[in-house]
């Protein structure tokens, strides 16, 4: 078997008295959406947090795939991740409401052109990758709190696919779409999972995770249950995994 | 493709945002319909309201806040406060006064010096305060209310209480008084160099926004813009070299401390629209966890806001100080009411993320042109406050009727 793109191993990480992550390992293979699912609190939403870079583990490590081997890496912050080929859809989408869709995509890596925000040329790019992921909002140029959520959505996607990514992490991207919008984000990450990217995605949709993942990694108390093929498994088992909080197997 | 992503409101695309536009117009035309209104009430006397005289004092008037202001609206937008500008300005103001005096009450350094090292206090007491509140995480409008009380009576105690001065007549250049005016060619030069820039900007930025094949404003549009602003820097030009000179019997032209103001607005207006920083500051206001998501670096920009606040409180310190030649311990109580008021009435909003340097300028204008009509029309004090005091309250509901976020 190949190199994983991604894997972490026994990362740990305590927020004061809490043990938010207690020794997860994971990892994510080229072309492959692997899930995290679990209750609220599991730890899903901590663990990736840590992939993207926004929390530095206190223990265990992250390797990244480099050329021909694994390389151990640290993030000091989200760009370090970004760095790295790793873009983050974080839940309720993180967006800055106030500002345009251009100021959105760019948000953190702002061209700069002469001492000034190059916007023209940050338009053009925005309005490439808008067009991309299917999105037609009504102006680039208005508050992203004017559009609908599927547009909101599409902002987010298109932020995190500006540049070359090669591991793509989503936090619930279908918790505030309607069932059209849903479909197409599901089209989405398929297409995106055909290009080749690993895909790590956390949902409560069962019937989704089922119908989207390759693999199926199931989180409780910020530890990892059990991780199993979607194709050898069924909503049953990882429902029961989800409650007991062990693997039958 | 339409079907994914459909518009929310069928049949209306709005190709621009129009919402900073129209509260700016808007807040332009309170300001036209005011001086109208003084005009006709001093019609009658010989101070009138729209004379050279008036208006050339008026913007003098104005400085002191216009530069506190654009400080104030970054510092807004980011969801934080600063109460203690006034008392800043106090004592940053009297070191300043002290440093240059001559002995035995001050130390009688030469003031550009003086004026370097109140700048340099202003700027550390502001990050100082920026570091207590992004770093140690204390309440913003906590640390700077402290700092109200702290430099309000350091500025007594290094004073020990009393009015220091006379000041050099270098320093006094920068408060406008008879030396402290560019005369009428400078006057000139600068204003048509300005307006040449903008249009520049202007027009260039038009340019460059159909050489990538991007949505512009209809070419109409642009040309009454370019029509309003050379109406705009003329009349100002205008007024700056009517207003006589006493000794002299030319015009006076820019005086410093209004010089001072619209290079502080035009800069601020640059950061908060053009670079990194600004986008940051905005960012942070409106939605914080989202700005530490991107990688922003939430604390220092923060602290940098508030050192920013600082240095422009030693700024308009120095300004206001070089304004009364000698300085009193009490100079610029209650100064940030004023300032955070005329922030509001320029449509910053204090839940943060909304606001603009050319809104607040013009509701500085607006904050001193009431107060300054209403002096002419010989209405007492009392009354002056309570007026304000109610056009406050006016600003702040119609904020918050007509700009709420849809979220």
């Amino acid at each position: 078997m190949s190199l994983p793109l991604l894997r972490a191993e026994n990362v740990s990480l305590r927020f004061g008295g809490l043990q938010a992550l207690d020794r997860v390992s994971f990892d994510l293979h080229e072309g492959e959406v692997h899930s995290l699912v679990g209750h609220n609190g599991a730890g899903k939403t901590t663990f990736i947090r840590v992939l993207a870079g926004v929390y530095t583990p206190q223990e265990g490590r992250i390797l990244l795939r480099t050329g021909d081997g694994l390389e151990e890496v640290r993030f000091a912050s989200p760009r370090d991740a970004q760095r790295f080929g790793i873009e983050t859809i974080h839940q309720n989408l993180a967006l800055a409401d106030n500002l345009d869709a251009v100021a959105n995509v760019f948000l953190g890596r702002e061209r700069v052109r002469h001492l000034s925000l190059d916007e023209e040329s940050m338009e053009t790019e925005a309005r490439r990758v808008l067009e991309r992921v299917g999105a037609k909002l009504p102006s680039l140029r208005v508050p992203v709190h004017r559009l609908s959520g599927g547009q909101r959505q599409a902002v987010a996607i298109a932020r995190a696919l500006l540049f070359r990514a090669k591991v793509l992490i989503m936090d619930e991207p279908t918790a505030a779409l309607g069932p059209g919008e849903t479909a197409r984000v599901k089209g989405l990450i398929r297409a995106l999972r055909e290009e080749g990217l690993g895909i790590v995605l956390i949902s409560h949709d069962l019937h989704d995770v089922f119908d989207l993942s390759d693999r199926i990694t199931v989180m409780k108390g910020g530890k990892v249950v059990g991780t199993v093929r979607a194709c050898e498994s069924n909503q049953e088992e990882v429902l029961g995994m989800i409650l007991a909080g062990e693997a039958k197997r | 493709m339409n079907a994914m992503y459909p518009s929310d409101k069928a049949g209306k695309s709005p190709r621009v945002d129009m919402g900073t536009y129209s509260q700016n117009a808007f807040l332009l035309v309170v300001l036209g319909l005011l001086w109208l209104i003084f005009h006709l009430m001093t019609l009658g006397q010989p101070g009138q309201f729209l004379s050279p005289q008036n208006l050339w004092n008026l913007s003098v008037q104005t400085a002191v806040v216009a530069i506190l202001v654009g400080g104030m609206v970054l510092v807004i937008v980011a969801r934080q406060i600063d109460l203690s500008v006034g008392s800043l300005l106090g004592f940053t103001g009297m070191a300043m006064a002290l440093l240059q005096a001559v002995p035995p009450i001050g130390q009688g350094w030469p003031w550009p010096l003086a004026l370097l090292v109140g700048l340099l206090l202003g700027a550390g007491a502001g990050l100082l305060q920026g570091y207590l509140i992004a770093y140690l995480g204390a309440p913003s409008f906590i640390v700077t209310m402290a700092g109200l009380l702290v430099f309000r009576n350091a500025a007594y105690l290094i004073a020990e209480g009393r009015t220091v001065g006379p000041l050099q007549d270098g320093f006094l250049i920068l408060g406008g008084g008879l030396q402290g005016s560019i005369g009428p060619f400078w006057s000139a030069v600068v204003t048509l160099l300005a307006l040449a820039y903008t249009l520049w900007a202007l027009w260039r930025g038009r340019w460059l926004r159909q050489r990538h094949g991007l949505s512009v404003r209809p070419f109409w549009v642009d040309l009454l813009i370019t029509l309003f602003l050379g109406l705009v820097f003329g009349s100002f030009l205008w007024v700056m070299n009517s207003f006589p000179h006493p000794v002299t019997g030319l015009g006076r032209g820019i005086p410093v401390p209004v010089l001072i103001a619209l290079g502080v607005l035009v800069l601020l207006h640059w950061v908060s629209q053009r670079t990194r920083f600004g986008r940051y500051v905005y960012a942070i206001g409106g939605n914080p966890e989202a700005a530490l998501l991107a990688g922003i670096p939430v604390r220092r920009v923060q602290v940098l806001v508030f050192g920013l606040m600082g240095s422009l409180a030693a700024l308009a310190g120095a300004v206001q100080a070089a304004r009364l030649a000698f300085v009193p311990t009490g100079m610029g109580t209650l100064l940030e009411l004023y300032v955070i008021a005329a922030a509001v009435v320029g449509g910053t909003s204090l839940a943060g993320g909304s606001g603009t340097i050319l809104g607040a300028a013009l509701g500085a204008l607006i904050m001193s042109s009431l107060q300054n009509g209403l002096v002419l029309m010989g209405v007492p004090t009392e009354w002056q406050n309570l007026i304000l005091g109610v056009v406050l309250v006016v600003a702040a509901v119609w904020n918050a009727r007509f700009h709420r976020r849809r979220i």
